[in-house]
């Protein structure tokens, strides 16, 4: 299947060599998409939504996140580096931004873009498109690729919800493209280059779930990056002014920032994977009819919290605080940028795959009832010796087909069954 | 006929484990492929049904019958039992306490709601024995 290629190459990998099989990934996954086989930790991409909770939890370091090497910017002439706001919060000592920015030019980037930029823009437009009325409410934020795919694939009902614009990243890349080709570069030229926080957006930004053309060349780390960067930027004398961005885009980097900017009294912010699900199943269940907007991100404190940072999330929420005071409120608005609604739409429609245990309902019902039957011969304890989460998870690997039908519980005494 | 039947004990005066009933129900539904607005609409009234117990009757049952093209699901408990039915069938009528209005619960939408959402819905009340309330989604 062509989607779970694509999973498997641009989310998350494992190196066999170090996992030891100790099952800490298996319980920690959100989605229960990771199982222990034969003393090694394998993922069931269908039900990965690129979270990076398993890269975190591993003790091993046996989780590889996948992303682009930083060598990859030498295959084009004109190199474009995206920042996101939450970039910022991982330096210390940093008195200006611009310091940062310069020295990306300096390890070797022609043009440094913020996706600040992008991201001020789209709060403007989804105050437009609030204040118009015309969103189904409550309206979800899509910012957040590990929650797009977790409402795509296990909350259905809520897609009718979801905000219907580009992620900043999306609208950034778009500009800066289009600001490159105006300053005379060729196209064939530019290669554009996202420092991602976590493996949810190198995944969105390989799969092009959302957007018909791809507008990013490559997905890079932020702690490849800052390394590169680290030598450079301790030795710079002064810095350029290349900041275009105001507080506007710069709070998007922590939880609640997207939503302040969206001017809505009535707006419910939550992070942390496990809150997110909690919040969406409440949503599901028709309450909270009070929130108007809601923004959430799968990691805790926001992007400041993705896996692929190399500061603490809350280190990182404190600094950019402190940066706040040196920016404008706003660095650009609307009218500047002077582009049509359609620029900032999402231009495609997720498909669903869901989470149905067969597409003929008969078989999913008998396969329903299968799963109940052994459920009952378990001892319920959820210990996840077996290599599963769950002891629901256990049955419903036998019954998919996804272990041999003979496996047997290790905590059962032969008392049941 | 042969169908899917779960049973779950509603925790009294616990708002934070309310709702896991529903959870279990929606990812058997989900399961199964069914039609996303009618997972809604069993997700609501059920949900509701479990705070209700919670708030109005210190807890009680969930029972859920889960066929090919519906789901029943019974709301049992032996709380004081509702005097006027048809009163408490008003949207708007409550008889929350402040406390519980102000966790924002008791706008006196419940059973409106239950039977706005459901193909069918059965309510019995016996003063001082119980509530028993049954939904039915068809789909």
């Amino acid at each position: 299947m062509q989607k779970t290629n694509l999973k498997k190459l641009h989310t998350v990998t494992l190196d066999a060599s170090k996992c030891i099989g100790c099952g800490s990934c298996v319980k920690r996954c959100p989605t229960e998409a990771i199982r222990v086989r034969n003393g090694k930790a394998s993922i069931i991409y269908d039900k990965c939504v690129a979270c990076g909770e398993c890269v975190r939890i591993c003790k091993s370091l046996a989780k590889i996140p996948s992303y682009d090497k930083l060598e990859m910017v030498n295959n084009y002439k004109y190199k474009i580096a995206l920042v996101a706001p939450s970039f910022y919060g991982q330096f210390n000592n940093v008195a200006n931004i611009n310091y940062i920015l310069t020295a990306l030019k300096k390890i070797g980037f022609d043009f440094v873009f913020e996706v600040g930029v992008g991201a001020e823009l789209v709060s403007q437009v989804t105050q437009k498109l609030v204040s118009a009325g015309k969103l189904k409410k409550p309206i979800i934020s899509t910012a957040c690729p590990a929650v797009l795919e977790l409402i795509n694939e296990r909350f259905e009902n809520l897609k009718p919800n979801l905000l219907p614009l580009l992620p900043p990243v999306d609208v950034s890349a778009k500009l800066a493209r289009e600001r490159a080709i105006s300053h005379g570069v060729a196209e064939s030229d530019i290669g554009v280059f996202f420092i991602s926080p976590c493996p949810a957006k190198v995944y969105a930004l390989k799969a092009n779930k959302i957007i018909e053309q791809n507008y990013v060349d490559g997905v890079l780390s932020v702690s490849e990056v800052y390394m590169a960067l680290m030598p450079v930027i301790s030795k710079l004398q002064e810095s350029k002014n290349l900041s275009e961005m105001g507080v506007l885009g710069l709070q998007w980097a922590s939880s609640g920032g997207e939503a302040a900017g969206v001017m809505c009294e009535k707006y419910l912010a939550a992070d942390g994977i496990e809150n997110v699900i909690d919040i969406l199943e409440r949503l599901e269940n028709g309450t909270m009819t009070d929130v108007e907007f809601v923004e959430l991100n799968a990691c805790i404190g926001g992007c400041v919290g993705g896996v692929l940072n190399v500061e603490n999330p809350f280190v990182a929420k404190a600094r950019i605080r402190q940066l706040r005071k040196k920016f404008p409120s706003i660095g650009n608005t609307l009218q500047e940028i002077d582009k049509p609604l359609e620029f900032y739409l999402v231009q495609r429609q997720l498909d669903t795959n869901g989470q149905r245990f067969d597409n003929d309902r008969q078989v999913a019902f008998e396969k329903l009832l299968e799963i109940q039957r052994l459920y009952q011969t378990l001892p319920h304890l959820d210990c996840g010796i077996c290599g599963a989460p769950s002891c629901r998870a256990f049955c419903e690997d036998i019954v998919m087909g996804r272990v041999p039908a003979d496996t047997v519980c290790p905590m059962d005494k032969g008392t049941k069954q | 006929m042969e169908h899917l039947h779960l049973e779950y004990d509603v925790d009294g005066n616990n708002f934070v484990s309310a709702g896991q009933a529903t959870e279990n129900v929606k990812f058997c539904l989900k399961g199964l492929g069914v039609n996303p607005q009618d997972i809604r609409r069993i997700a609501i009234a059920m949900y509701e049904g479990e705070i209700n117990m919670v708030i109005h009757a210190n807890g009680g049952k969930a029972i859920a019958d889960i066929y090919l093209d519906k789901i029943v699901v019974q709301l049992i408990d032996s709380g004081e039992g509702i005097a006027n039915i048809e009163q408490a069938m008003q949207p708007g009528f409550s008889t929350a306490t402040e406390d519980i209005r102000s966790l924002g619960f008791g706008a006196g939408m419940g059973l409106p709601n239950m039977k706005k959402y459901t193909d069918d819905f059965a309510i019995e009340s016996t003063l001082g024995v119980g509530t028993k309330i049954t939904l039915t989604v068809k789909f």
